[in-house]
């Protein structure tokens, strides 16, 4: 990147509305590649609908603020155009494809990014490369690859599929909603390891999680809280540590 | 997906095939008497008995009621408006492909059909049916090596006579519909096969239908025999040109397997719809139906149907031999103003005998999808099974789905399964497939050709390509 000061990801005022109800009541965030941002907070405090609005999902109405991305206007680009741009998001609750093909969805996923950028697009023997290296990354079952989408994976594994995608997908700014959530602690470990070993200095993460426990693995370098709708605090890890304590009470009520 | 997605969003503001070619051709008066039969059956150089049973078809149809429409809205059709017999001017006959009119072999080239030898890279043999009259057929030396007979109708009529009489009207009754009597009386031509006792037909069989003159309908006719023991998988595919008056196409196709053997007959149906706003397109009105003659016969029928204005056919089976087996694999799509009114029936006579229905609709715009299908256990049938499955995928909340079994049981061994689903298309899961860059166009294509995935398996291979492109242009621009 030309200029590393510069910010990633820069939120500024944010508010966004679903069915006419406003969820996000002013957000400020500014991102640098590189860097690992958490989001904590207790459950329906906006987190999820942060990462919709940021990934452009219909029905998120943003009624003031704007959000930057890599110098562009993240608002104007249509979903789709944000995936090939480099924003991936970890779903909280991964969807199930009947009848698709999970590595064929995955080629045209990345093939999608390639022409965007330009690149040319991957054969199928190309693409299995590709699948093999990444796969040793994660230790993913490969059974799972010719699957349908996500059809008949534990809730582990959905998971880890989402990871893998991301490994694939090689994103600049990865948004991962509770990946943690619903993970045994082998999960958790091997989740996590698997993230780390894609922080890069120019791919940014935003880590939404309720729980403490997936900073031990994946150390932040911000954490926030988020709460009614606004970053009610922010600090560093022992931010996450100290709310493991003292709980959400104690930032609801700041 | 992909590159080939891509060309397919390129070619996909118009419809493909419709254009027009340029060809002078040999027309009946336009209108329908007895005069008519008298004119094709001349055409064609008939022998008597052909003749006479059309005539026989013709009188039965002026009795026949026009069928009460149940699902389908569509404007009474004038049959006296048609032209029942159209053909370019240079046929009959060719003895090689080099004789055939080069706009002829432009217009199939345009189409994608393989119809020179070269097509023997993959293996199909092609019968050509131009309007009315069938205007090539491929590999046929290769085939009659084996003894297998592949060629037109009105071929068949005059080599192997014996045949077309013993079997012509066997499986589907003159008087069976409407629409099937009308056919007997006025088809001009279509294919014909005969497999011979134990033989496996090496190389897939195909038939592509085109409609190119106006105000004409196609009339086709098919006729497919396999004898003990042998094998055939067969493939049929329709184009026609876009044209502001609707169309009238009413095929009938009959299937005959015998002891031990199995036909496999798949269709991809992509005759004009209509423009989106309802104008045009093509009536297919076609009765289908195949008998198990024998013991441990096997029929299979895969249809993907998304053109046409309207379509209306059961290709079904009548399960006489014990042990025979019944299939039907169905994938239905109406976009815009298209109505399908499709399905199947099957008829369990022998004892042990087995069916599957698998039947797949994807309604989009204002499309109106009906499955209707019947399961008929006689009382002979002991042991019979049947296993139904219908599932039903909307797009948008302006287009229709509705399923209409009958099920009419009369022996108490027999077990019949059915099961029914209508769904939505998902919002999940559209922006699932969004959020990692496909384009909405490529996501729907991508989920509905999932929703579809357990019939198009069922097509060989080169169709299942061409099936799964079809889908996505047919259902080009539904979101968003
Ligand atoms: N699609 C939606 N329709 C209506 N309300 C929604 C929708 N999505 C979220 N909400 C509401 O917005 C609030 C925040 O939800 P969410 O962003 O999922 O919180 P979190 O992820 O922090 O648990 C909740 O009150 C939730 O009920
Ligand atoms: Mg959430």
């Amino acid at each position: 990147m030309k200029n590393t000061e510069m910010n990633m990801l820069e939120i500024k005022n944010l508010h966004a509305r679903v069915d006419g109800r406003e969820i996000l009541k002013g957000i400020d965030l500014s991102v640098k590649a590189g860097e690992v941002h958490a989001i904590m907070g207790p459950n329906g405090s906006g987190k999820s609908t942060l990462a919709a609005v940021l990934s452009g999902r219909d029905g998120y109405e943003v009624t003031e603020g704007t959000v930057e991305y890599m110098g562009k206007n993240l608002l104007d680009l249509a979903a789709d155009t944000r995936a090939r741009e480099g924003v991936f998001l970890a779903f909280q609750y991964p969807v199930e494809l009947p009848g698709v093909n999970n590595l064929y969805f995955l080629r045209a996923a990345v093939n999608a990014g390639r022409r965007h950028r330009g690149e040319p697009e991957l054969d199928a023997g190309q693409f299995l490369k590709a699948v093999r290296k990444t796969l040793k990354l994660l230790d993913l079952r490969e059974d799972l690859l010719n699957r349908a989408v996500n059809v008949g994976f534990s809730g582990g594994e959905k998971k880890r599929n989402e990871i893998f995608q991301m490994a694939l997908l090689e994103p600049k700014l990865a948004i991962l909603d509770e990946t943690d959530s619903g993970l045994d602690i082998d999960a958790l470990r091997q989740v996590s390891e698997g993230v780390n070993k894609l922080r890069t200095p120019d791919r940014a993460f935003v880590l939404i999680t309720h729980y403490q426990r997936l900073l031990d693995y994946i150390v932040p370098d911000v954490v926030h809280v988020l709460a009614g709708g606004r970053i009610v605090r922010s600090g560093d890890k022992s931010l996450a540590l100290e709310l493991e304590k003292t709980g959400y009470a104690s930032v609801n009520a700041a | 997906m992909s590159a080939t997605a891509r060309e397919v969003v390129a070619a996909a503001d118009v419809y493909k095939y419709g254009f027009v070619t340029d060809i002078e051709s040999d027309s009946a008066p336009i209108g329908l008497d007895e005069s008519t039969v008298r004119f094709i059956s001349a055409k064609k150089g008939e022998p008597e008995w052909l003749l006479e049973w059309r005539l026989e078809c013709f009188r039965a149809w002026l009795k026949m009621p026009t069928p009460d429409w149940t699902k389908l809205k569509i404007e009474p059709i004038d049959y006296q408006a048609s032209t029942y017999y159209s053909a370019p001017k240079t046929t009959p006959k060719y003895q090689s492909l080099d004789e055939v009119d080069p706009e002829l072999l432009k217009t199939y080239e345009k189409l994608g059909i393989p119809l020179h030898e070269r097509a023997a890279l993959a293996g199909v043999a092609v019968d050509a049916v131009f309007d009315s009259v069938s205007v090539a057929t491929t590999f046929k030396g290769e085939l009659a090596k084996m003894g297998v007979i592949f060629c037109s109708f009105g071929e068949a009529v005059r080599e192997h006579p014996d045949l077309v009489r013993e079997y012509l009207g066997s499986v589907v009754p003159t008087t069976d519909n409407f629409f099937a009597a009308l056919n007997s009386a006025v088809f001009s031509d279509g294919s014909f096969v005969y497999i011979p006792k134990g033989v496996r037909c090496p190389m897939e069989l195909s038939t592509y239908f085109r409609i190119n003159a106006a105000n004409s309908g196609q009339f086709e006719r098919t006729l497919i025999i396999a004898d003990e023991g042998s094998h055939v998988s067969y493939l049929e595919g329709c184009t026609a040109p876009m044209r502001d008056e609707n169309q009238l196409h009413a095929a009938v196709v009959e299937l005959v397997a015998l002891k031990d053997a199995t036909i496999k007959y798949s269709t991809v149906q992509n005759w004009y719809p209509g423009d989106a706003e309802g104008k045009g397109g093509i009536y297919n009105f076609v009765t289908k139906r195949g008998e198990c003659r024998g013991d441990n016969a096997k029929i299979s029928w895969t249809q993907v149907e998304t053109g046409s204005a309207v379509t209306w056919k059961y290709p079904s089976c009548v399960l006489t031999g014990d042990n025979s087996v019944g299939e039907f694999f169905s994938v239905a799509l109406t976009n815009h103003y298209q109505q399908a009114d499709t399905g199947t029936k099957m008829i369990h006579i022998g004892k042990n005998t087995k069916s599957t229905i698998i039947s797949k609709g994807i309604s989009a715009g204002r499309g109106q999808n009906t499955y209707r299908g019947l399961v008929k256990v006689l009382p002979k049938a002991a042991g019979a099974r049947n296993t139904t499955r219908c599932d039903s995928l909307l797009i948008g909340d302006r287009c229709g789905a509705h399923t209409v079994p009958y099920i009419d049981v009369y022996n108490r061994s027999a077990r019949v399964e059915h099961e029914a689903t209508t769904s939505k298309i998902s919002e999940d899961q559209m922006f699932y497939c969004v959020q990692r860059g496909l384009s909405p166009d490529d996501a729907l294509s991508l989920i509905v050709n999932g929703f579809a995935k357990e019939v198009l398996k069922e097509l060989p291979m080169e169709f299942a390509v061409e099936a799964q492109k079809l889908l996505a242009v047919s259902l080009e621009g539904s979101v968003g």
